[in-house]
């Protein structure tokens, strides 16, 4: 905890002069938090939330999708009032009535969706709040230009001031939040589940960039459910559950003990399958290419099969094709070349209900979004795609009484928790809505069943049902297709892998193959160049050495 | 038509414009894998217009001559100075913008933005003031001939078009804009030759000066429009705000015998109008667009039931305002032809020049520029950073609806001089085109505003000296330019990202 920080740096001095916040005790923040209490209603985010950041710290702060995590970090950046409690600075008690006063306070915060405005340079997303001006009132970018390039060069960023953020890769935007925290002085920086959206080598990137600013005596507090990044990078963990404190844990401590805190409940981190038994392919993609409206490739000439018994994990970074590609399968994308067969019959070009008509069932990525009509009741949701055939339509009337039966039948065998069949499915959590898509989809005999996102947000009880569901579903001779951006997810389900990037296909590989050899192909390396590289730099043992940990470690940090 | 695709869109970072050297596909930072989707849309549209031209100019052409009168003789004796001192400017204008132009596509440099835009505004400049020292006062010309010449020219470029398509290209932006000029040209010529008068003639200063002046209220409409949608609000409600601010105007002036306590009780009730709009839509977050809808109902009912039960009973009380006059900017006054259209204006025709470059300026290069921006585009960020998210916007709603009462006391207090039902006529409506057509940028909503008050003027021009067109079709023309121009021909626009959509906390 007391590793390094080490005050008399080129930049405090700089910084000191011409900032408004100076009067602030530059580098000693200490950070506390008594009895934070968030309610919405009925609902409490946080119930009496105790939490000290000490300076020159990484604070990790542990726990599931909405255990209260970001509520929690939301009220101290004075994005929330809360309810009840207080905020320490330095032993002080203080408001902050909104993120102004927070940063002003020394705390920057990096949001899971980042608050960069898209259409505007790095200078002026940087600038924004903060802002240098001129004789006139105008503005002075060249200022907030000067003090871009300074931090990018005292932390290696290589961030350039005038680029569009929107041109930017995603951990470039990062980068460009951090310089916004930076900028205002932060002493204290919340990264709000930071590398949801990053590369494994990305990640590692990151984890650097965190080294390099708690050796400068920032506090980090880093929020995340990622076991694997937590154990790596953290000085404390704090186990957050249901918007409780449960526990402190110790950087050393196991992931299974650490899922177990988070969870609440002794919980298996590995699943069990019997190697697959594949037979003919069934499902062939050829040359197939999704081009969208500013003429991009978005798929690119990719070609693939699926044998009927097998996973095939599509692995990639968000947003390198993946969407356009189920989308494709399914019918929806416009502007599609190339070949989809199915059982020798050829998709393309043939509408969504024809598709899902020849056998193919569909777990769509954002199930709010795609997957569910919110409002709708849960018998309703079970026949979305059945509603105007036999047995639940007579004509143009329909048979609410076998539709209630049906989706009673499949809430008892998906176990839905929800009071009634006739419950808006909007009211239910994300586990159970993803079980009633999952009932829907898998209710009809299959040919094909892609799922993308499968367990998104979803809690590990729920993710160990549903991947149970995949595996038993591929276990039924049914050709599967997995579309997922977390790595854990890819390599507990695949039987083969194929990862993606850009919208080309790098290489298809075998399950077993190494993080750190998938991690370089999702950056786009070739499979045997990602090999050659990975197995150099495990024998050279530098500082990704901490993160990175034997092949075949399976479904360790999936939680 | 296509004229309506050039101005405004020439403003745009990289629209076209040759200079070829904006990276466009940073997003994936993969050319070499980029087939652009080459539309047939421009070569398709071209050649239909161009078909067009040709079918009127070529075949439907008259045999009269067809005449342009450039300048009112209007005070002969004092143009000459100012003429050759026009000239001298924009000569050295146009060079230096041109040097710089040359060189910095010479080094390979990207192209200011502003640079191509200027050249060809000094070029326009420097060939009118040379028009002027020349002491040019009427051109005639022969309808056939030129007709036929304009479609020939019409039908290469159509054909240019495809050409480029077939060859996988895009079409640059200088060949829609010639288009447009040439299409525009030709139209003159046949509209003006198939006049009643058997040597037809239209005085060109007049239709640019009387564009500029029917401009000025959808200019202050469409800033209105700017100012609150880059903060994130649909404002439909600038045709009520013009037409309350008509009203206050010409009652107010009326009652307290002073047209500049008009002019500001205008831009208060424009503020006025505003205010409801605000509250209900952002502090109550009901739709936007609902809002302004019904709010321009009330206030039509408002004003017309006012109108006919008190004004129309005592006009010579409550109605009758008087006059903004005209004012002539010393010597810039005296530039020929430029002078009288754009410095020959009344107090809100000056003011109106003061809001664009305000607005322009504020928006792009100060602080408060850069927050409401901001707060348009992503106002969660916004919020972040410590920017007051509803607050900016309802600040802003308010001083769009002074902008737009402003633009409503042209119709009492310059137009005409006195109130009548409904005056402003749909303008707020046009304003909200021009702003979109202008893509959200005061200049370029001006320049829009600018094309559709020049529409306007043509057609009742037109309407004058006698058209082969019916009276009724060419009163389309407004509204058909609107149609094309928002449909789409502009090419992508693209809106704040948040317009329209209310900010609730957390």
């Amino acid at each position: 905890m007391t590793l390094g920080w080490v005050y008399p740096l080129p930049c405090r001095h700089q910084r000191a002069g011409a900032d408004p916040y100076t009067h602030r005790l530059v580098g000693v923040l200490k950070l506390e938090l008594k009895g934070i209490t968030k309610r919405f209603g009925s609902l409490v985010a946080n119930d009496h939330i105790d939490l000290v950041v000490e300076p020159g710290q990484v604070h990790c702060l542990l726990g599931e999708n909405g255990a209260g995590k970001s509520t929690l970090m939301n009220v101290l950046y004075g994005l929330y009032d809360p309810t009840e409690g207080e905020i320490l600075v330095d032993d002080k008690p203080v408001v902050f009535k909104d993120p102004g006063e927070a940063m002003a306070a020394g705390i920057g915060m990096v949001h899971q969706h980042f608050m960069l405005i898209p259409v505007f340079t790095v200078a002026e997303n940087v600038a924004l709040g903060n802002e240098t001006t001129k004789a006139g009132g105008l503005l002075n970018l060249e200022a907030t230009r000067e003090k871009i390039r300074r931090i990018s060069d005292q932390y290696g960023f290589d961030v350039d001031p005038d680029a569009m953020v929107e041109d930017l890769p995603v951990g470039v935007q990062q980068r460009v939040e951090i310089i916004k925290a930076l900028v205002r002085d932060a002493e204290v920086l919340i990264l709000d589940e930071p590398t949801a959206v990053l590369t494994p080598q990305e990640t590692d990137e990151l984890l650097d960039i965190i080294r390099q600013l708690k050796r400068d005596g920032k506090s980090i507090v880093f929020i995340s459910h990622k076991l694997r990044e937590v154990k790596a990078i953290s000085d404390t963990i704090t186990v957050i559950r249901r918007g409780k404190v449960v526990g402190q844990a110790d950087p050393t401590a196991s992931p299974t003990e650490l899922a177990s805190a988070m969870v609440g409940r002794t919980v298996s981190l590995t699943l069990d399958k019997a190697p697959a038994k594949t037979g003919e392919v069934t499902f062939t993609v050829r040359n197939l290419t999704v081009t969208d409206h500013n003429g991009q490739h978005v798929v690119d000439d990719l070609s693939f099969d699926i044998a009927k018994g097998e996973v095939l994990a599509i692995a990639g970074v968000q947003g390198n094709g993946q969407t356009e590609l189920t989308e494709a399968i399914l019918g929806v994308q416009p502007h599609v070349a190339g070949s989809i067969t199915l059982d020798g019959e050829e998709l393309l070009g043939k509408s969504v209900k024809h598709v899902l008509g020849s056998g193919v069932g569909f777990v769509p990525e954002d199930r709010t979004l795609d997957g569910l009509v919110g409002t709708f009741t849960i018998s309703e949701n079970m026949i979305l795609d059945l509603y105007d055939k036999a047995p639940f339509a007579r004509g143009v009337g329909m048979k609410p009484g076998l539709i209630a039966e049906n989706a009673a039948k499949k809430v008892e065998e998906f176990d839905v928790r929800t009071p009634s069949v006739s419950a808006a499915v909007g009211t239910l959590s994300g586990g159970n809505q993803q079980k009633v898509v999952l009932a829907r989809e898998l209710s009809r005999p299959l040919r094909l069943f892609i799922a993308s996102q499968p367990t998104r947000g979803l809690d590990v009880g729920s993710i160990e049902f549903v991947h149970k569901r995949v595996i038993a579903e591929r276990d039924h001779g049914t050709p599967v297709m997995i579309v997922s951006t977390e790595l854990d997810e890819v390599m507990q389900l695949a039987d083969r892998i194929a990862v993606l990037y850009r919208g080309r296909l790098v290489g298809i590989v075998p399950a077993t193959t190494s993080r750190d050899v998938l991690g370089l192909m999702m950056a786009g390396v070739p499979a045997a160049e990602a090999e050659a590289s990975a197995s150099a730099h495990a024998h050279s043992g530098t500082t990704t050495a901490a993160v990175t940990e034997p092949a075949g470690h399976e479904g360790e940090t999936h939680v | 038509m296509s004229a309506t695709t050039q101005s405004p869109a020439s403003n745009q970072p990289g629209a076209g414009k040759g200079t070829g050297n904006t990276p466009r596909d940073g997003r994936t930072g993969a050319p070499a894998r980029t087939t652009e989707l080459v539309s047939w849309k421009a070569g398709i549209g071209l050649g239909l217009l161009a078909i067009l031209g040709t079918v009127l100019f070529g075949f439907l052409a008259n045999t009269k001559s067809a005449g342009f009168r450039i300048a009112e003789a209007r005070d002969p004796n004092a143009s000459s100075a100012a003429a050759w001192i026009t000239l001298a400017v924009a000569l050295a204008a146009a060079a230096y913008v041109g040097y710089r132009w040359i060189n910095q596509r010479r080094e390979g440099a990207a192209v200011d933005r502003w640079i191509p835009a200027t050249t060809i505004a000094a070029v326009v400049v420097l060939g009118l003031a040379a028009l002027g020292v020349a002491r040019v006062e009427k051109i005639t010309v022969p309808s056939t001939a030129l007709g036929w010449i304009c479609s020939i020219v019409l039908l290469a470029l159509a054909g240019y078009a495809c050409f480029l398509t077939l060859q996988r290209r895009r079409t640059p932006g200088w060949l829609g804009g010639s288009f447009a000029v040439v299409f525009l040209v030709g139209f003159m010529i046949w509209i003006v030759a198939g006049g009643r008068d058997p040597e037809p003639s239209i005085s060109l200063g007049g239709l640019m000066a009387g564009a500029v002046t029917l401009a000025v209220p959808l200019v202050f409409g469409s800033l209105s429009g700017v100012l609150c949608e880059r903060a994130g609000v649909v404002n439909i409600a600038i045709e009520g705000q013009l037409l309350l601010g008509a009203f206050s105007a010409a009652v107010v002036a009326t009652v307290t015998g002073n047209v500049y306590v008009g002019l500001i009780s205008a831009a208060v009730a424009g503020a006025l109008v505003s205010l409801v709009l605000a509250v209900v839509s952002i502090k109550y977050l009901v739709n936007q667009i609902i809002v302004g809808v019904v709010l321009n109902v009330l206030i039509s009912g408002l004003t017309s039931f006012l109108f006919s039960t008190l004004l129309t009973a005592d006009p010579e009380h409550l109605n009758k305002p008087g006059r903004l006059q005209a004012v002539d900017i010393p010597f810039l006054a005296d530039i020929p032809i430029i002078g009288p259209i754009l410095f020959h204006q009344s107090l809100v025709g000056y003011l109106m020049y003061v809001a664009v470059i305000v607005v322009y300026v504020g928006l792009f290069h100060t602080k408060w520029g850069l927050r409401v921006r901001a707060v348009g585009e992503h106002p969660q960020a916004a919020d972040t950073v410590g920017i007051n998210v509803n607050r900016t916007r309802f600040i802003n709603v308010l001083m769009g609806g002074a902008i737009a009462g402003i633009g409503g006391s042209f119709f009492t207090l310059v137009s005409v001089d006195a109130f009548s039902k409904d005056m402003s006529g749909g303008r707020g409506y046009i304003a909200l085109a021009a702003m979109i057509f202008g893509r959200w940028n005061p200049v370029g909503a001006f320049l829009a505003a600018l094309l559709f008050g020049f529409a306007d003027n043509l057609q009742s021009i037109i309407t004058i000296i006698g058209s082969p067109v019916p009276s009724q079709f060419m009163a389309m023309l407004p509204y058909a330019l609107t149609v094309i121009a928002v449909a789409g021909l502009v090419g992508r626009s693209r809106p704040p990202a948040a317009d329209g959509i209310p900010y609730v906390k957390g």
